[in-house]
């Protein structure tokens, strides 16, 4: 292999939207690209592929999206998410600019579409991908192929060479074989985050960490990340954080993506495995809460916890893939949960009680509430009391993690010095907690990924051509 | 929930998967005619099955693939559901089952039985000798006038009545009453679905058939293939008419509307079919159901051998070779109408029956929202 790849003039390792943003934008400019997938074809894409859109501003409505998303108010949703942990000049940039890139990803054969159904909340913010985020990724890998980029599969980095703050060089691994070089003139590092490296999580968590699910690709191991750390590049974002939602226990390990969601906590109560609430599950609407329930979950004995609903409200929430454990009776329903039923019977009874009557409207803040209870529940609290009951497990599902690589706004790496990397540039996940200190906004990380991918596409080729 | 054997089953578990993901609903009808259900009966899977055009963008898409433990291969899956159904609604279906097991035998013993049959009754009737020197376009010499629109008009019928069963098992079965067909609106955009190939098309771009390469290329076959059949069956019609209403005997002019009629259609069913067929040969074999490789090819080698045979027959009606090459067209026609119902010809009618019935829950659906 390493007589056949020697030398190119940009390395890119990762395989995602930002890495063929970037590899894409750097061929167009002229430059021998080369990108560096550590999955096999099959799961190209890390978890670009489990997306399904990306935010995008617009002043009047397009084709996909309705009415107008400007600038202050995209900035002031982003600002409300991080409770101002982001960098505002790369804010800013990255808002302003992806109108562009939906432009320029519709010439790269993306294809898009008005929001899904179910999800009409996000039809004025969020440009679709038609057929989700791997039909995206097909669509880039088309286009990479006709502009003649090699893509290895298999191939995962393993060693940076960088002198004097100058990248050189890469050393590659495919699957079990020999280690080789790969030289290059300038590198985009777009290879995600640690979410999938169970030793660093557990580094960050302890042992808790033992029992989260993965919700995307199994080869984000933030090896490429580390690699950047270890050579002086400055960090940013809490390195113990990660975004997580609440998912169906039953969840796969990994990749599980969209479908092991669980939208029916508002709807009912959740309890640990102690049969005890821990939380406002009528907080707010679902879309504005669900991102909470991840860590919450996470917080609980044995990372565990349970929805429980009455037949009222089946139907009311979009389907799960899991079917729903399903009794006759509070108890019998604890029983096969394997629940304190004694407990929960309580937690239940003592819920059904403080219920005060009111108006259900799922879809908005209705005065459905309990009274006298801790926690409250805000919303939409009916009593639990229509059998048969149903109940589903909560595990924490992680989406990604926040500990980044710090960059300017022609995405060039920091060193810990301040400077700038001459041809050292990142891209996406590995770099979005300089916007995303915290929280999370839909469709934002495919945005910060697409729009740096782009810059740093650009500033590879011309330091290339340097 | 690992896949299971039994297509219905499999749909079953698929379509759960597939409607709490719902990435591809910009693709075709399928996934919106999912969305409307929660619980997926048997009959519901059948009518997917029919509405679905085998295009596998869904697949390409589709992030629980294989080798995801998912193993989600909708297209192949209902593309095996869509078989079983074109059996069942057949009758007899146990006709349909045992030409299932090896389309490609059936077929030629079928038309090789037929050619001889007609070859053998001219020989009888005519002696052996009107086979070789039959005499420059007497086709009735070799087959009597009344004989061929005797058999061929009680064959058609029969057929007819065959293929109105089937449709009336499968409309049935969704759980439509008859009525509902008369709604202009659903009526008028289900077959204009049907007659444009409109999800064959990916909303412009092409689909994903052969392979992952987008392409317009099938749907034009396709129509070559259809539109040619149409020319075809309309050019008999019009023969029909001039011969047994006017009374005009055959054969007709080639600037006649018969014959002009006929040629353009059998040009259309020589390169839509042989399309279709290059492009089966190249296709993903991961999307499709390779049980049906033999119900496809007879059905596309059937027509175009019956176009074959009658270009030739046309162009060389006033030469010795007309005798031997009647035998074959007709023998070719006949097999071919007698594999209609129970092999690849159906899909036309359920998929039409199909889109109509989108049409019609796509209606209702606005109606509701109008609320």
């Amino acid at each position: 292999m390493m007589e056949n790849y020697p030398s190119f003039d940009v390395v890119i390792a990762g395989a995602g939207n930002a890495a063929l943003g970037a590899a894409l934008t750097a061929a167009e400019r002229g430059a021998r690209v080369v990108v560096l997938e550590s999955s096999p074809q099959e799961f190209r894409g890390g978890n670009s592929r489990h997306t399904r859109n990306f935010r995008c501003m617009h002043d009047a409505p397009t084709n996909v999206q309705t009415e107008a998303y400007k600038e202050d108010e995209y900035f002031t949703d982003l600002m409300r998410v991080t409770g101002g942990q982001t960098n505002e000049e790369l804010a800013r940039m990255t808002i302003r600019e992806s109108p562009k890139c939906f432009d320029w990803m519709k010439s790269q054969g993306v294809r898009f579409q008005p929001s899904l159904s179910g999800t009409l909340h996000l039809g004025r913010t969020n440009a679709f991908f038609l057929g989700g985020g791997k039909a995206l990724m097909n669509s880039y890998f088309a286009a990479a192929r006709k502009r003649g980029i090699t893509v290895l599969y298999d191939t995962e980095v393993i060693g940076l060479d960088i002198a004097g703050g100058v990248f050189r060089g890469v050393t590659v691994q495919q699957k079990k074989g020999e280690p080789f070089q790969i030289k290059g003139r300038a590198l985009v590092c777009a290879a995600g985050g640690f979410e999938s490296n169970l030793e660093w999580l557990r580094e960050a968590w302890g042992p808790p960490a033992e029992n989260f699910i993965v919700r995307g690709t199994r080869y984000n191991r933030g090896k490429v990340l580390k690699l950047l750390l270890e050579q002086g590049v400055e960090q940013i974002g809490d390195p113990t954080q990660c975004h997580a939602v609440a998912v169906d226990g039953r969840a796969p390990q990994y990749d599980g993506g969209i479908v092991t969601r669980l939208d029916c906590v508002p709807l009912g109560i959740v309890v640990n495995n102690r049969g005890e609430r821990f939380y406002d599950e009528g907080e707010d609407l679902w879309p504005k809460r669900y991102a909470i329930w991840g860590r919450m979950v996470a917080e609980q004995p044995d990372q565990i916890a349970f929805s429980i609903i009455d037949s009222q409200v089946i139907g009311r929430f979009m389907p799960s893939i899991f079917p729903a454990i399903r009794a006759n009776s509070i108890g019998e329903l604890a029983a096969k949960l394997g629940l304190p039923v004694d407990a929960v019977l309580a937690t239940v009874e003592r819920y059904n009680r403080s219920v005060v009557p009111g108006r259900f409207d799922h879809n908005k803040l209705d005065d459905c509430r309990t009274e006298g209870l801790t926690p409250q529940k805000s919303h939409w609290a009916l009593a639990i009391d229509q059998p048969p009951f149903f109940g589903y497990p909560l595990r924490p599902g992680i989406t990604f993690t926040y500990l980044a690589v710090k960059v300017n706004c022609k995405a060039a790496v920091l060193m810990q010095d301040g400077r700038a990397a001459r041809n050292i540039l990142a891209a996406g996940e590995i770099m979005a907690g300089n916007i995303l200190g915290k929280g999370y906004l839909a469709g934002l990380g495919m945005t910060i990924g697409i729009v740096f991918g782009r810059i740093a596409g650009e500033e590879a080729a011309r330091a290339a051509a340097e | 929930m690992p896949p299971l054997n039994d297509p219905l089953r499999e749909g079953e578990r698929l379509l759960v998967i597939c409607n709490a993901c719902r990435y591809c609903e910009g693709y075709c009808a399928v996934f919106p005619a999912m969305e409307r259900r929660r619980v997926f009966s048997d009959a519901d899977l059948k009518y997917m099955a029919n509405l679905c055009h085998n295009c596998s963008e869904c697949y390409y898409a589709c992030q629980y693939a294989p080798p995801h433990e998912y193993a989600v291969n909708l297209p192949r899956t209902l593309a095996e559901i869509r078989v079983q159904s074109y059996q069942q609604y057949a009758w007899p279906e146990r006709l349909a089952r045992a030409c299932q097991k090896n389309w490609l035998v059936a077929a030629l013993m079928l038309l090789v039985g037929l050619t001889a049959a007609i070859c053998g009754g001219a020989a009888l009737g005519q002696g052996g000798g009107i086979l070789i020197s039959p005499g420059a376009g007497q086709f009735y010499r070799i087959i009597p006038h009344h004989v061929m629109v005797g058999s061929f008009g009680v064959v058609s019928l029969l057929v007819l009545l065959v293929l109105l069963a089937g449709f009336v098992r499968f409309w049935r079965e969704t759980g439509e009453g008859f009525r509902a067909l008369l709604h202009g609106k659903a009526l008028a955009r289900g077959l204009g679905d049907a007659f444009t190939l409109r999800y064959m098309s990916s909303a412009g771009a092409g689909c994903t058939y052969p392979n992952e390469e987008r392409s317009m290329s099938r749907r034009w076959f396709h129509h070559l293939t259809f539109y040619g059949f149409v020319l075809c069956f309309a050019s008999t019609s019009v023969a029909a008419f001039y011969s047994n209403v006017l009374g005009w005997a055959a054969p007709y002019g080639y600037l006649s509307a018969p014959v002009i009629l006929g040629t353009l259609g059998g040009i259309g069913l020589l390169i839509g079919p042989a399309g279709l067929l290059l492009l089966k040969w190249r296709r993903n074999r991961e999307t499709g159901d390779p049980g049906q490789s033999g119900m496809d090819t007879s059905f596309m080698a059937l027509l175009f051998l019956v176009s074959l045979t009658g270009l030739l027959l046309l162009a060389l009606r006033g030469t010795s070779a007309m005798g031997i090459l009647l035998a074959i067209h007709l023998g070719a026609v006949m097999a071919l109408f007698l594999t209609f119902p129970y092999g690849k010809f159906v899909h036309g009618i359920y998929r039409s029956a199909a889109l109509v019935r989108n049409a019609l829950e796509h209606e209702r659906q606005g109606v509701e929202a109008g609320r």
